[in-house]
């Protein structure tokens, strides 16, 4: 489909950009605190109660190991829920028809509706990571490599929720992939443990989770290793970021459950 | 000049099998107001819908301007502004954020001045910084006349504007809808109440079943709205039209206790009493007596179903 001239609507995207980064100020408290004391909780159970049992793991003590894997925790799910009500809401309240007439190609929809939900989750990672510097201290080996990674985690899971808003026709199914599919494939991804920790046959098993290579890839530009090779971790953000981005282009030129 | 928006064979065909345009063929006017006229679930939304984007044709193609609907979209829908039938807002939003916003998503530059404007014209200026949600449902509109503005457009649509709305509203849309049409802008609205084609729109569609089946100058239809059947409920039934009626061209109507007479309301002898007195004269005795006007759906029916009343007549 060759789009004529004028070249990209950048004012439509700012339009909606502005609109659901206002979306989230609304909620403002309620976004920036629930990380805050989620995290602080983790770090009071996880770090103190029982990691002063634990032994380090792979040479890193208890408290430390779980900050990455308890950032991806929360952008995991924040990434899908904010994308995938960015969407939704239009549909549920039938504002959609004015996306639906303006002069917006469905990239810059995309761009314009992903990229709003990223910057949130990338604040909310950030917003973790400063509070685990209040229990524990943590060096970042890989500090750009780490930004760059929070980011393409930001973007793939926030293009996924997006295609879960889309396809989502009423709010149960909008909350139950994140919280009956990824939290515990993330539980269960080594996001608090070391996969070589665990005996066979889960040891194995745990392989076909592909959370594991998410969280072992955060966790190697922190500490300069993981469960698998960073190589392995990269690969498994491209495929999540190809299969999102196949969908959605499918969801466009089709119309599926955006236009009768 | 060429028409600003040409509707070709256009079809639509929704999965279910169910055909909501079919084969529909409609020049519009750069600068008229055209009211499409037709029952629920004729086809009018989807007609809109498709020429603004919400709904993918099956069939056939649209151009505005010149332009194509689908290939050249960006042009086609930066020139036209949709006022859908249903009250969709963002809840949360004020009312001048909404309206900026919508400038904004079909790419216009910020210009407060005329927002200002518009939101003045439709007396929402006052409430510029109202939440939509603490709005009444007339005021609501109002807030989804001004999106459909922000971006000037060349063609506005305006899906029953005055549906479920009061009269002083009704009235104000009007009188908005002739300060467009001033400015250049065309206007198609859709609408189930005559008065409305009949006081705004420049000609009429009337649309049914899916397929077009009438344009025409408004004056020409109303014409033909003009229209009231006398029923003569006869004291005795009839086997069949007295010869020394023929000139009324009658019909029987329930075992041939009713008589129907169709006349003209605006012509100068409507032919009424003359037949009342040649009743009298032929010993035609009748209980009772009733008018009632041609009403929309009576012309639909007329239009739609022309060949089997003639065979009913018959």
């Amino acid at each position: 489909m060759s789009v004529q001239g004028r070249g990209v609507n950048w004012r439509g995207i700012a339009a909606i950009y502005r609109f659901e980064v206002a979306r989230f100020g609304r909620t403002i408290l309620t976004s920036l605190m629930t990380p805050v004391i989620t995290t602080s909780l983790y770090f009071i159970v996880f770090g103190s109660a029982i990691g002063s049992r634990m032994t380090e793991i792979n040479g890193i003590p208890y408290g430390a190991f779980i900050v990455p894997g308890l950032i991806m925790l929360s952008m995991f799910q924040e990434s899908i829920f904010n994308a995938s009500f960015g969407i939704y809401m239009p549909k549920w309240n039938g504002t959609i028809y004015e996306l639906l007439s303006a002069p917006m190609s469905a990239i810059e929809t995309v761009v314009a509706y992903v990229g709003a939900a990223a910057t949130k989750s990338m604040l909310l990672g950030l917003i973790i990571f400063a509070t685990a510097h209040l229990f524990v201290s943590v060096e970042v080996a890989h500090p750009l490599a780490m930004l760059a990674f929070m980011a393409l985690i930001a973007v793939s899971f926030c293009l996924f929720g997006f295609i879960l808003g889309i396809w989502a026709q009423n709010f149960e199914q909008l909350q139950v992939v994140p919280l009956l599919v990824i939290m515990p494939m993330t539980f269960l991804g080594g996001a608090f443990y070391s996969i070589h920790m665990l005996p066979e046959p889960w040891k194995t098993v745990t392989l076909f989770n592909p959370v594991v290579y998410l969280i072992s890839g955060f966790r190697w530009t922190f500490f300069g290793a993981g469960d698998v090779s960073i190589g392995l971790s990269l690969g498994f953000v491209a495929l999540m970021l190809l299969v999102c981005v196949g969908l959605v282009v499918w969801i466009f030129r089709t119309g599926y459950r955006l236009k009768k | 000049m060429p028409p600003v928006i040409r509707v070709e064979a256009l079809t639509k065909a929704y999965a279910s099998g169910h055909v909501a345009l079919d084969a529909v063929d409609l020049d519009i006017r750069e600068g008229e107001i055209f009211a499409l006229l037709g029952p629920n679930g004729a086809g009018k939304t989807t007609l809109i819908s498709v020429i603004c984007g919400i709904v993918t044709p099956s069939g056939g193609r649209v151009l505005v301007r010149g332009h194509d609907i689908v290939r050249n979209y960006r042009q086609t829908r930066t020139d036209i502004g949709l006022v859908p039938q249903e009250l969709h807002t963002d809840m949360f939003e004020t009312v001048i954020n909404t309206v900026r916003f919508s400038r904004g998503l079909f790419g216009k530059a910020r210009n407060d001045a005329l927002i200002e404007r518009i939101l003045r014209d439709l007396s929402l200026w006052d409430k510029r910084k109202a939440k939509i949600m603490e709005l009444s449902g007339g005021m609501k509109r109002r807030v989804m006349i001004a999106k459909a503005l922000s971006h000037e457009p060349r063609v506005l649509f305006l899906d029953e504007p005055t549906a479920g709305v009061d009269v002083e509203l009704r009235r104000d849309m009007w009188e908005l809808v002739r300060q467009l049409r001033e400015t250049g802008v065309t206007i198609i609205l859709t609408t189930h109440y005559i008065e409305e084609a009949e006081e705004m729109a420049d000609r009429v569609g009337v649309i049914d079943k899916g397929r077009l089946i009438l344009v025409e100058e408004k004056a020409t239809l109303m014409q033909k709205l003009g229209k009231k059947t006398l029923t003569i409920h006869l004291a005795q039934p009839l086997d069949a039209i007295p010869r020394e009626l023929d000139d009324w061209e009658l019909s029987l109507h329930h075992d041939g206790h009713e008589l129907e007479y169709l006349f003209d309301t605006r012509a100068e002898r409507t032919g009424v009493s003359a037949l009342l007195r040649t009743l009298g004269d032929i010993g035609l005795g009748y209980k009772d007596l009733n008018t009632r006007e041609s009403s929309l759906e009576d012309i639909f029916v007329k239009l739609v179903h022309t060949p089997q009343s003639d065979e009913v007549a018959a």
